[in-house]
């Protein structure tokens, strides 16, 4: 059997811990480990890291993550093909974002939005009252649960807030953001006359 | 697609639904692997905030490019592809390179010498439901190299095989296995003395002193 040093134990660690050895590097490796306690600690050590991460309790998704995708997948996929309802959904959808672009290109002094993800939908009334979180991205109404009090809020009237490059947060300002999405594709449509 | 060895039949038959109009199966398709998509993007950015929306992105942008997926493959090492490489995106949009940690631009190739002997006992995995073992654990991993950081993600938290990590970060099966060995060794280190002692603080990553 071939002899090996602490050096080759140490770079063929890795391996050894996957089973992708080649049988007689395995019995020099464990022959030689079993003689050397600065190899077990090492050996050990890894067996016991690679262990530990390997648990699920380790990496915890954000609370509400699975929620929120579903919503995000929900809002933004297209509907049942052929399902009228999906398909006004689709275009309501398309038109908010078309719409929302529009708007905000028309803004020539508009601010950058916090979050390049959000939605720049408008049609909040610029005098409503809302509630900021220092550090967040959105705006909100009074009690909205979404909004993180931890760092510290501020009122301001939606129109600052969207100065400051807030965007309306998409749950508690829903009313808003979906009658400009609806208008906007009844007109596009015909539907009514704008 | 039929009869791929890579995809199973019911993600094979979703997605045959999917692409024949009915879109709204594919949370179903993709639910299984949601918290991969997230953990993945997680590894490249270390932040929560941002790997939550990268995750989104990529499993969107998943839905988008379904008819590109080719079924040799795993769907859901398809699905850690793009979220690694919209993560990527995002980190180099940020400029986070800027401020890589320590590791990042060691030499790949030379060996790694470990510096700590501490003897290490197999600690109990209720060990993991102390917040600060938690912390401790995560701490470690975020000090590591980008690189590093990715494989050890992949390979020893969502259990790739070698090749998928390798077809998921584009890089070869042998640097798997380099950067692979490099990770471990140096979390070792890291946390080998603190572990060995009982000392679970977060001391010795605030004051940057790394074994490395």
């Amino acid at each position: 059997m071939v002899a090996v040093n602490c050096e080759q134990v140490w770079q063929e660690i890795s391996n050894y811990i996957d089973g992708e050895i080649d049988p007689n590097l395995r019995a020099a490796l464990e022959d030689h480990v079993g003689g050397c306690q600065r190899c077990t600690a090492v050996l050990q050590g890894t067996r016991n890291l690679v262990r530990l991460y390997s648990d699920e309790r380790l990496f915890q998704v954000p609370l509400g993550y699975s929620w929120r995708l579903q919503r995000r997948i929900s809002a933004t996929l297209p509907g049942r093909r052929g399902n009228s309802l999906g398909w006004l959904v689709a275009v309501a959808a398309t038109a908010l974002i078309v719409g929302g672009i529009t708007l905000a290109n028309s803004r020539a002094a508009a601010p950058k939005v916090r979050s390049v993800h959000a939605q720049i939908g408008r049609g909040v009334p610029a005098t409503l009252a809302v509630i900021v979180n220092n550090h967040g991205k959105l705006f909100h109404v009074a009690g909205c649960p979404f909004l993180n009090e931890k760092d510290g809020t501020r009122t301001l009237t939606a129109e600052e807030a969207e100065h400051e490059g807030y965007v309306p947060c998409v749950r508690c300002m829903a009313k808003y953001l979906g009658q400009v999405a609806m208008n906007w594709t009844k007109k596009a449509w015909g539907i009514v006359s704008a | 697609m039929k009869g791929s060895p890579g995809l199973d039949t019911q993600e094979q038959a979703l997605i045959q639904q999917i692409q024949n109009g009915e879109p709204d199966k594919f949370y179903e398709l993709v639910k299984p692997y949601e918290r991969r998509v997230y953990t993945a993007a997680f590894a490249v950015l270390r932040n929560a905030a941002d790997a939550e929306e990268v995750a989104q992105e990529a499993i969107l942008k998943a839905f988008a490019n379904l008819r590109q997926f080719r079924a040799e493959a795993r769907f859901s090492t398809w699905l850690i592809q793009i979220a690694v490489n919209e993560a990527r995106m995002r980190r180099r949009k940020d400029h986070a390179e800027i401020m890589e940690p320590i590791g990042e631009h060691q030499d790949e190739e030379g060996t790694y010498t470990p510096r700590d002997f501490a003897d290490w006992r197999e600690i109990p995995s209720e060990a993991l439901q102390r917040a600060e073992v938690r912390e401790l654990l995560l701490e470690a991993l975020a000090s590591l190299g980008t690189k590093y950081r990715e494989v050890f993600v992949l390979r020893d938290i969502q259990h790739l095989s070698i090749e998928e990590v390798a077809d998921s970060l584009g890089i070869s099966r042998a640097s798997v296995k380099t950067r692979l060995l490099r990770a471990r060794l140096m979390l070792r280190d890291l946390l080998a003395p603190r572990i060995a002692e009982g000392r679970f603080s977060r001391e010795p990553f605030e004051k940057g002193n790394k074994p490395w």
